[in-house]
């Protein structure tokens, strides 16, 4: 269920360029976290560090430490493939498997598992997660017709439903409404601040509004200039950061003075 | 704010056609029309040249037992060693592509994809007395083994060719022979899946290999499918290699490893044409008509098969 995180002095870096440093901060569990910043600040690829998905790319890697309820998630026994397991992932754009059908989608994580399931359960599981992603009643009459079928923000909802079915402890997402229409980034914030209730929420957005109107805390990523690392300038409750921020970096940013 | 025309300014609803438009268009038509005369003007050839073997008495047909029963050996001849060829290529060029894509250090996998692509630029023949000298000599003590221990599979029942010269050299080494095209096409294919899709598995807690299950293959089915057809049609025609390695005497038998072999339809042509007068001639066209048939059947199987999943292809 649900773990808080703690992440102390994380350096990012992409080959020989360091994207990221220093980041000290706490996620607490049960809430909801964001993080704000302008493009290329590092946010989401301090997201990806926290499941593991940033080593994915050639030549990245981490220094420091990322702690889930004690494990260390980049101790030297510790599984990537198992930390991904307990932390799903929610991408920018919506990702369904197109080869796919919608039960196949939300099934597919519990089929890497290999759980033995019976047909029953799997199919209470499937519409549980579906309805858990507020989609259940759209699509409950084509479960065999392709994820790809479905509008942006049906994807999207599909993809949540697809990260849930295997009961993570904690949900990344990585600006999950940034293709979707103002109805449907309202659908996702409503599911979200129902998903909190059990799950670990981390979100990155570019949406202010948006991290003002789910989140309890925020991290306000930032940079000196191009070339140079991101930072996380400020980490406090989203009213203190969003009335009275400590910084004058952050303040400028939410202003829109930022230059 | 620029001046923007009114639609009545415009009297023609068409827009203006630039010279390079047309011309590339019509260039571009033309080349889509010479394909299928091309198309039409070989399949009215073979038509025609088949005719009198078709509608010949059987007695003027070599053999002396019909058309039907002198192209049939031929044609499951062929049929069958495309088919050990299709079956022995299509997972190797598979796992070399995915080896190539997803596994091998970058400058191996460039290293590789150049040797398998140079496969594909050995003369047929090169293959052939290849076959016939060394390969086909090496797989006897194999054949013999086979025969030992699963003879009692009709495939391997025997008695082993003193040769190898066999059916199953012949599957061998026309899936040597297809093996570039088909990894070619499924490396393509694989390097296309796109990352979102690849990190979507990843982030479900996917391993490397659960990764490629999920999200490589499914998507690249198409193409392998594709690259397949593509290695069973060179397979299907395949001349030189074929009437160089097999030993042929005997007719349709489904027993790989001995010394008598149906042959193939192509491999026929070559070997009997260069001797063939009048009817004769006719008659292998005739048989040529037939492997012509097969090819275009083939290809339309593919193709079905290709859009019969198309919502899940991954393409919308």
């Amino acid at each position: 269920m649900a773990k808080r995180i703690d992440v102390s002095d994380l350096n990012i870096y992409y080959g020989s360029f360091r994207a990221v440093e220093g980041v000290n901060v706490s996620i607490e569990p049960r809430s909801i976290t964001a993080l704000i910043g302008p493009s290329g600040c590092g946010k989401s690829t301090f997201l990806r560090t926290l499941n593991r998905m940033h080593e994915v790319i050639p030549g990245a890697r981490v220094e420091g430490k990322v702690v889930m309820d004690g494990q260390d998630l980049y101790g030297a026994d510790t599984d990537p493939v198992t930390v991904r397991r307990q932390i799903g992932m929610v991408f920018q754009r919506p990702n369904p498997f197109p080869t796919m059908s919608i039960y196949e989608n939300v099934a597919a994580g519990l089929r890497l598992n290999s759980v033995k399931m019976k047909k029953s359960d799997m199919d209470d599981l499937v519409e549980r997660s579906l309805k858990g992603a507020n989609l259940w009643e759209e699509v409950k009459d084509r479960l065999d017709r392709p994820g790809s079928g479905l509008s942006g923000g049906q994807q999207q909802r599909l993809c949540i439903a697809r990260a849930i079915a295997v009961e993570p402890d904690v949900l990344l997402m990585d600006e999950p409404c940034s293709a979707l229409d103002p109805i449907s980034t309202l659908a996702i914030e409503d599911l979200m601040t129902e998903l909190k209730e059990r799950f670990t929420i981390v979100i990155v957005t570019h949406n202010m509004q948006q991290a003002a109107r789910v989140s309890e805390q925020t991290g306000f990523f930032n940079l000196n200039g191009v070339g140079q690392p991101g930072r996380l300038i400020e980490f406090n409750p989203t009213e203190k950061i969003f009335s009275n921020p400590d910084q004058k970096a952050t303040e400028d940013y939410i202003s829109g003075r930022f230059g | 704010m620029t001046a923007t025309r009114t639609p009545s300014d415009q009297s023609t609803s068409k827009p203006p056609r630039r010279p390079g438009d047309r011309i590339f268009a019509s260039t571009a038509r033309g080349a889509g029309i010479l394909i299928l005369v091309i198309l039409a003007g070989v399949t009215a050839f073979l038509l025609y040249e088949a005719l009198p073997a078709l509608t010949a008495p059987a007695e003027e047909i070599p053999g002396d037992e019909g058309l039907v029963s002198y192209i049939a050996p031929l044609l499951f001849g062929t049929l069958l060693s495309a088919t050990i060829a299709l079956v022995v290529a299509t997972p190797l060029a598979v796992a070399i592509a995915l080896f190539i894509t997803h596994y091998a250090p970058r400058r191996m996998a460039l290293w590789l994809g150049y040797v398998v692509d140079l496969l594909a630029a050995i003369p047929s023949i090169v293959y052939g007395f290849w076959g016939i000298t060394w390969l086909a000599p090496k797989l006897v003590p194999f054949y013999r083994w086979l025969e030992e221990n699963l003879g009692f599979i009709p495939l391997f029942a025997g008695p082993t060719s003193a040769t190898g010269r066999t059916m199953f050299t012949v599957g061998l080494v026309l899936a040597i022979m297809i093996l570039p095209i088909i990894s070619a096409i499924s490396r393509e294919v694989f390097l296309q899946v796109p990352t979102l899709h690849k990190e979507a598995a990843l982030a479900l807690g996917a391993t490397r290999w659960e990764m490629i299950k999920m999200a490589v293959i499914p998507y690249g089915k198409s193409g392998i499918i594709g690259g397949s057809m593509l290695g069973l049609g060179r397979a299907l025609g395949e001349t030189m290699a074929v009437a160089i390695i097999l030993s042929v005497s005997g007719g349709i038998t489904f027993n790989l490893i001995s010394s008598g072999n149906p042959s193939t339809i192509a491999a026929n042509v070559a070997l009997e044409f260069p001797e063939s007068t009048g009817i004769d001639v006719n008659t292998l066209i005739a048989s040529g008509l037939a492997l012509f048939l097969i090819t275009l059947g083939v290809n339309m199987l593919a193709r079905w098969i290709v859009n019969r999943r198309a919502d899940f292809s991954g393409a919308n």
